[in-house]
């Protein structure tokens, strides 16, 4: 969108990334690297770009986000909250019993929510399906779907990576639907170039057919601007290629394979939220921490 | 009426279905020509969606175009539908996506092609799945009224349908009701549970019985999942005997549904007639005799049954 309010979004992006490592660290389980990852790309669709009513989570006309890497929902959950979805309170139930923030996204348990994912592979599928869907219907909505690097060594990506720039032509192509990768380099087990490289990922895409925008997945004016050109491109839908840093923010969890999947301990989760809000301390980060500290006493 | 496949009467019913409702869409991995969508497709290109050889991606685009507010059909067979469970399980049936999944080529009937292309272990596999019911229709006209019923259906389903040509069991006057076992000859020595292409073999193997002496009720069970439990509890009640037939496994199919449903509610004696291993190429003849999901098989099972 023309003059993103850039400072705002980043103030956003950084309490998204205090609100996942309180998160986690409350669960005692989740994704944080992945969740830190993702975080300025969700900020930036949530809070710059799409049109949805948190009132009305199933109004016709909403934009749709498919967020494939299941995993990293910790991010989407507070963007919905920011964004007005549920109470903020909601947050620290997430993997707890009864809870309708899932460990992986749950649309049955939580309205907004637009697909089940988690078994890796098959947002992409599921968000071509909605493209196709809404442009048969007439709606001028647009769907976003994030996958992440080690995801896209599944072969159902590939099928749809295939079908998606071909399908609903002549009248119906999808250029309603914008991929964008989450590209952190690093999958559960390693790194992803050392499981299996997905180099040279832009190539492979075009050879496929997709207009490629390559960006810094951390940059919130690259993001937005990259999402203008996909909204402007016609005739097919568009992939972003993202290079983000896993853990970003939190320099312990950057670029390190073990954050892939393990919570905090309270005390490095306050060492982390300390390094991603920065002296002093804002007034809001204190009971938060305060919290924290007190799970460690228990 | 004539003998007709059940996937040649759903092929036929879409088209028809589809002029009046423009939210019906097929989805299709290359065999649409074998799973009669072909027809559909002619008629309406604009929203039949042929994916390539690519089931998960077939079955993940249909549970986008049903979250979107389509009705669509992803067709393939059996096995190869079944075979993406894991789609199936994540996308459709958690994700609650209104898909109706089509499954053509069931059973040993496809006969030629053997065991790979032949779907008999989708019932077991979409049993044990939440959110998905199972409908195997019986013959033409109750294929018809089970597509109609698929599309005004508001969630996801599995319709199962046969290869081969289906003798009619039903007359004109028959009307197809979702969760309803429909008993179509009565007795009172042994219930004959039966679904999809073995139905009527059934009814032929019951002619047979009566001639010595055996009066068995036939039920076809058009939905296998959820199971009519009442109707099913009052055949084996009075009967007090019950055998199951199916061209699929012996194990989690009908058989296994009847026998966990009569196990818990009224133990009853069991037998499961089914195919049991892997299928294999023949003449389809020739493998129901082998199998004993033939007229005479399914009798000589049901004397052995009730005279141990």
């Amino acid at each position: 969108m023309a003059n993103p309010d850039l400072a705002k979004l980043e103030a956003i992006a950084r309490e998204g990334r205090v609100q996942i490592i309180r998160m986690l660290t409350h669960a005692g389980s989740g994704h944080p690297g992945g969740s830190l990852s993702v975080i300025d790309i969700l900020t930036v669709l949530y809070f710059n770009r799409m049109t949805y009513d948190p009132k009305r989570p199933t109004w016709e006309d909403r934009d749709r986000i498919v967020l494939s890497k299941g995993h990293c929902v910790p991010a989407q959950y507070f963007c919905m909250t920011k964004a007005g979805y549920f109470p903020e309170s909601l947050l620290l139930t997430l993997r707890k019993l009864g809870s309708p923030l899932q460990g992986h996204p749950d649309r049955m348990a939580l309205p907004g929510i637009e697909a089940a994912t988690g078994s890796l592979g098959q947002g992409l599928s599921v968000a071509c399906g909605m493209a196709l869907g809404l442009k048969l219907g007439g709606k001028s909505s647009r769907v976003y779907c994030v996958l992440g690097d080690g995801e896209v060594q599944e072969g159902q990506v590939w099928e749809s990576l295939m079908s998606g720039p071909k399908l609903g032509a002549p009248d119906h192509h999808l250029d309603n639907l914008c991929v964008i990768l989450d590209g952190n380099g690093i999958q559960l087990d390693n790194f992803v170039k050392k499981i299996l490289d997905l180099e040279p990922v832009v190539d492979k895409l075009k050879a496929f057919g997709w207009p490629v925008i390559d960006i810094n997945g951390h940059d919130l004016a690259q993001i937005d601007k990259a999402l203008d050109q996909a909204e402007a491109t016609k005739g097919s839908p568009t992939f972003i290629v993202a290079h983000t840093i896993k853990g970003k923010g939190v320099s312990f969890m950057e670029n390190d394979p073990e954050w892939h999947g393990k919570a905090p301990k309270p005390s490095e989760a306050v060492e982390a939220i300390r390094e991603i809000v920065r002296e002093p301390v804002p007034a809001w980060v204190q009971p938060v921490i305060a919290e924290i500290q007190a799970v460690e006493k228990k | 009426m004539p003998p007709k496949a059940s996937r040649a009467a759903f092929g036929e019913v879409l088209v028809e279905l589809g002029a009046q409702n423009e939210r019906i869409v097929t989805v299709d991995a290359d065999l649409s020509k074998s799973t009669m969508t072909a027809k559909f497709a002619k008629t309406y290109p604009a929203r039949a969606f042929n994916v390539g050889i690519a089931e998960s991606g077939m079955i993940g685009l249909a549970a986008g175009l049903a979250l979107a507010g389509r009705i669509p059909f992803a067709c393939s067979f059996a096995c190869f539908v079944v075979g993406r469970f894991e789609t199936i399980r994540v996308s459709v049936a958690y994700t609650n996506a209104p898909v109706k999944l089509v499954g053509t080529h069931v059973g040993v009937a496809i006969g030629e092609d053997g065991y790979t292309q032949m779907g008999l272990e989708d019932i077991a596999c979409i049993r044990s799945l939440p959110n998905i019911p199972i409908i195997q229709p019986a013959d033409e006209i109750e294929t018809r009224q089970a597509v109609a019923f698929a599309t005004e259906h508001d969630g996801p389903l599995y319709l199962r349908l046969t290869r081969q040509n289906l003798e009619p069991v039903h007359d004109g006057a028959y009307r197809f009701q979702f969760g309803k076992a429909d008993v179509l000859r009565a007795g009172s020595d042994v219930s004959i549970l039966a679904t999809g292409g073995t139905v009527w073999n059934s009814l032929e193997a019951a002619k047979k019985l009566a001639e010595s002496g055996i009066h068995a009720e036939v039920v076809n069970v058009a939905t296998i999942k959820p199971l009519d439990e009442e109707t099913l509890l009052l055949s084996a009640g009075k009967t007090g005997r019950v055998v199951t037939v199916e061209d699929h496994s012996v194990h989690g199919g009908l058989g296994g549904a009847v026998a966990e449903l009569l196990g818990e509610v009224m133990p009853t004696p069991v037998k499961r007639l089914g195919v049991s291993g892997f299928g294999e190429s023949g003449d389809a003849k020739g493998l129901y005799v082998k199998h004993g999901l033939d007229p005479d098989g399914i009798a000589k099972s049901v004397q052995k049954f009730l005279n141990r």
